[in-house]
């Protein structure tokens, strides 16, 4: 360890933080005039659209675009051929964002067109004429692993591992019971395994043992805004974007590789962003922007319709999922074993492997296995949603241990209570946790008024928690001073969620100044070094951290200014409230020099003041959540009504409580949504049949009760501040909360999400029939 | 057929446009007259995003046609504060955080003005159901709900003060 490493003391009183001021980018919200990626306009600007495939899965044979070209009003039409594969980039992004020889999904993206408006552009897709071989094709995640399924990619190639025989079924052929040797082409694009111990022993030495198989559908993170973008590329071959994203460097830097551009000659400014929740991580439109503009010679502006966001966007895995929990009487955990199968859609990286990791992370386990499959399907590449992986493995998961509470008769959060991960717990998926807060959101919960609450009939109370890892990651951030003390605060990290506010606070509360004395943007990418994507729940704690660390810098440039003024030595110098003041009666007598009055004399001693802080950031603690819900099962309908949603969670440190409430608040309704409504629907012709909010319903406002929060702090020892992301966690209970309340409410454990009226209904009509023979 | 040239009323002021029948209000709103704090989310009715009221009613600007709108009253979301002064809704909102990413706050603002100029005093369960055109995917609608209510309450508050 380096000798001027100073261990890491948190305040444990705070002026500025932990108070709730408006946002600085509030005003013009509730205006009308931020702008999102749809609101610019560049001149001379042409409208681009794009062809889409309605085929699950086709050879492309031709592609005639020779009838769109000539009419007129259209300037440029693009396929694959005009984005040719370059030295080093991701085969896989490229062949997404326009399909090469085959289109992979329904709304695969075929070709382009740039016309003079949306009519004509509208008319020219229209007049291309793709000749398409279709092909046999699969969608379901237990189907595609089936030795005899259509493959979606020749060069994927898998060896049958024995465990699959131990799951569902449905990997084996109707007759033999064992499975195809050695390696052959698959859909099976990833094997994962984690855990310790011995499971056999373990589950040996169980007095009851729960096991069930799992199934969820595939949800769409719901963003409001659809993807857009604004590209212009120059005849001299610079280029600017504009656009909604969680992470501008990255559009950058991927969209200069994908068409082999220099980094240095594609400027991106990120817009507001109207909801990303990880779905806004990666590219879709933007490379194809670049290159109708590129061939157009024009800027061009591609705005998706809902319908394209939801075939053709990143939703999440669908899940097939087996998980074993065995437990002494007392409840002990003796051993855990999961297998998970996540659909990826038609490209390698679904979040198996991460949902793998989060599965069992709640608990203390001497004996845990945790196997994760990632599987291509015929359906749009998934991306990143909140918590990527973690809220199926709960689901399943913490279906298993309210089995065993009501076994053991045992309350379903002394259960938790009993196994709960603590400082120490070596996790189920590596390393040892440091201090964290999962034993304190069960006592809160606990204690909590909703937990108290006597339920009526058909009611049932869910209980779950949830963990997520979080992340730091490439940050680069500058804090400069103004003439008149006041200060610019320049991130990388767009604000997905109010963490411009959250910057302010934490600039303010480190240079002892007010909060609405510094306005924090997000600057482009010609402005700072390289930002990681704002996603990991990693802003307010790494974009955080640079700022703190920025604002450390600042005050050591101005206790130098006020040496210097002074005539005394730097270290005798120390910042407090404010201002910069002569450390101790040593120093000299010197009046405080506040920041506006340094400002004020920057330019006579030395010129601008600015403090920066870049670091590819560690130390994220993660953050664990407890999750209450009652609910009502109508029987006659099957319908499900929330009555009360309780939110207990840690925060580390609650930088500005209102925004962090907003993230578990938003986390839970999600959530919510995934469990009764939310569900991609494929028909037989492998085509999405409700690509729209009308028939893909997310959670209204009459849905959903007021939802309750506590925030715990325990803090998180690898910030200043103790910071834990928390934007992730939010979502990872709610799928199993409300699933055991539902089960808890109908006496029958639900398996299959979403748990819809007509699955409600049916479950009933079960229990009925089993309890009449 | 060609394009039509419209005149109508915009936020109190006179508004001419020239639109394609096919093309919708909010497309002429948005794409012809730079007011973009309306927003496109669905673009059919279904999320609320681009609520405006054509003479007192609420309504999805998505769903209606530019050549319709002719010879109306038109509000929408920039019309809202006056001045640099903000409508009460607009100011609780902020106090309550009552927006993450934004996209669908001028939708909710348009629509919750309309529920209290029918309504003044509305139940929670009025409020969730009248809002329930709205889609919002950040707030879990708590803080919304919240803010809505408590300006109905301070509007209240002050009607009985200038009554008084």
């Amino acid at each position: 360890m380096p000798l001027d490493t100073k261990p890491n003391v948190i305040p444990t009183t705070f002026k500025t933080v932990g108070t709730r001021p408006v946002r600085p980018d509030g005003v013009d919200k509730v205006t009308g005039r931020a702008r999102f990626g749809a609101d610019m306009q560049a001149p001379g600007m042409l409208v681009g659209r794009v062809l889409r495939s309605p085929h699950a899965h086709a050879r492309i044979v031709k592609i005639d675009t020779s009838k769109a070209e000539a009419l007129p009003g259209v300037k440029a039409v693009i396929t694959s051929k005009d984005m040719p594969a370059q030295e080093g980039c991701d085969m896989d992004v490229l062949t997404n964002v326009m399909a090469r020889d085959k289109a992979l999904y329904d709304g695969h993206a075929v070709a382009a067109v740039a016309a003079v408006d949306a009519a004509v552009a509208r008319k020219a897709l229209k007049l291309i004429k793709v000749d398409y071989k279709v092909l046999p094709h699969v969608t379901d995640v237990d189907e595609a692993m089936k030795p005899d399924a259509p493959i979606l990619h020749a060069h994927i190639e898998h060896e049958y591992q024995q465990d699959l025989l131990e799951t569902a079924g449905h990997v084996k052929g109707k007759k033999e019971r064992t499975l195809p040797k050695g390696k052959r082409p698959s859909n099976i694009a990833g094997r994962y395994e984690f855990g310790h111990g011995d499971i056999k022993k373990g589950f040996a030495e169980a007095d009851v043992i729960v096991e069930h198989e799992f199934t969820t559908e595939a949800t769409h993170q719901g963003y409001i805004e659809p993807h857009a973008c604004l590209a212009s590329v120059s005849s001299d071959g610079w280029a600017e974007m504009w656009v909604c994203t969680q992470g501008h460097f990255m559009v950058r830097d991927v969209c200069a590789k994908l068409l082999g551009l220099d980094v240095s000659r594609l400027r991106v400014t990120a817009s507001e962003i109207g909801g990303g929740f990880g779905g806004k991580t990666t590219v879709f439109i933007e490379p194809v922007a670049l290159a109708l503009s590129r061939k157009a010679g024009k800027p061009v502006k591609i705005v998706m319709s809902r319908e394209e966001v939801f075939r053709a966007t990143g939703p999440t895995s669908s899940a097939s999922m087996k998980v074993k929990i065995g437990a002494k009487r007392d409840g002990t955990f003796t051993a855990a074993d999961a297998i998970l199968k996540f659909q990826g859609g038609a490209f390698p990286g679904s979040p198996v492997e991460m949902g793998a990791m989060c599965a069992f992370a709640c608990y203390d386990l001497r004996n845990v296995r945790i196997i994760g499959y990632d599987v291509v399907t015929n359906r749009p590449k998934q991306a990143a949603y909140r918590a990527p992986g973690a809220p199926m493995a709960a689901f399943a998961v913490e279906a298993c241990v309210g089995e065993l509470s009501e076994k053991l008769k045992m309350d379903a959060i002394d259960i938790r209570l009993k196994n709960a991960a603590k400082e120490g717990t070596v996790s189920s998926y590596g390393p040892t946790f440091g201090p964290v807060g999962l034993v304190e959101t069960l006592q809160a919960a606990k204690a909590h008024k909703n937990y108290k609450v006597k339920l009526g009939p058909n009611q049932g109370r869910g209980v779950a928690s949830g963990f997520w890892f979080n992340f730091g990651g490439q940050t680069c951030t500058t804090l400069n001073l103004n003439s008149d003390g006041t200060l610019g605060l320049a991130v990388g990290t767009p604000d997905i969620g109010g963490s411009r506010a959250s910057m302010c606070l934490m600039a303010a509360e480190e240079l002892g100044i007010a909060y609405d004395d510094v306005r924090t943007i997000v600057a482009d990418t010609g402005s700072l070094g390289y930002n990681d994507i704002s996603e990991g729940s990693r802003v307010t704690f790494s974009s955080g951290l640079a700022t703190i660390n920025a604002a450390r810098d600042c005050k050591k440039k101005l206790c130098q200014r006020a040496a210097m003024i002074w005539g005394i030595p730097e270290e005798a110098v120390e910042w407090k409230d404010g201002h910069a003041r002569p450390a101790g009666a040593n120093a000299g007598n010197f009046e405080p020099l506040s920041i506006k009055e340094l400002a004020a004399k920057a330019s006579g001693t030395g010129g601008p003041i600015a403090g920066h802080f870049e670091v590819n950031a560690d130390g994220a603690g993660p953050s664990f959540a407890t999750h209450v819900v009652d609910v009502e099962v109508d029987p006659e309908t099957g319908a499900m009504k929330v009555l009360r949603y309780l939110v207990v969670q840690d925060a580390g440190k609650a930088i500005h409580p209102d925004y962090v409430e907003g993230q578990f608040q938003g986390g839970a309704v999600q959530g919510i949504g995934w469990v009764l409504n939310e569900e991609y629907i494929y028909g037989a012709d492998g085509r999405l049949q409700n690509p729209g909010f009308l028939d893909y319903r997310i959670p209204v406002c009459s849905d959903v009760p007021m939802i309750d929060t506590v925030i715990v702090e325990v803090p998180n020892p690898g910030h200043p501040y103790g910071v834990r992301g928390v934007g992730e966690t939010s979502i990872v209970p709610p799928l199993a909360a409300v699933a055991n309340a539902v089960s808890a409410a109908m006496g029958v454990r639900a398996t299959t999400l979403p748990m819809s009226p007509p699955k409600v209904l049916a479950a009933l009509e079960n229990k009925m029939r089993k309890a009449a023979d | 057929m060609g394009a039509v040239h419209i005149s109508t009323t915009i936020n109190g002021d006179t508004v001419e446009y020239i639109c394609r029948p096919d093309e919708s209000l909010l497309d002429v709103l948005r794409d012809r007259l730079g007011m973009t704090g309306s927003k496109e989310g669905c673009g059919t009715g279904d999320c609320g995003a681009c609520s405006v009221t054509i003479d007192g009613r609420l309504v999805c600007s998505c769903l209606v046609l530019g050549a319709e709108a002719g010879g109306h009253e038109i509000e929408t979301i920039e019309g809202m504060a006056d001045g640099d002064k903000l409508h009460p809704l607009q100011q609780s909102f902020l106090e309550h955080a009552a927006l993450q990413c934004g996209i669908c706050t001028p939708g909710f603002l348009i629509a919750a003005r309309s529920l209290l100029e029918r309504n003044p005093d509305p139940t929670e369960t009025e409020v969730r159901y009248w809002l329930a055109g709205n889609l919002c995917r950040c707030t879990g609608y708590d803080k919304i709900v919240r803010a809505v209510m408590d300006t109905a309450k301070d509007m209240k508050k002050k009607g009985r003060r200038n009554a008084a």
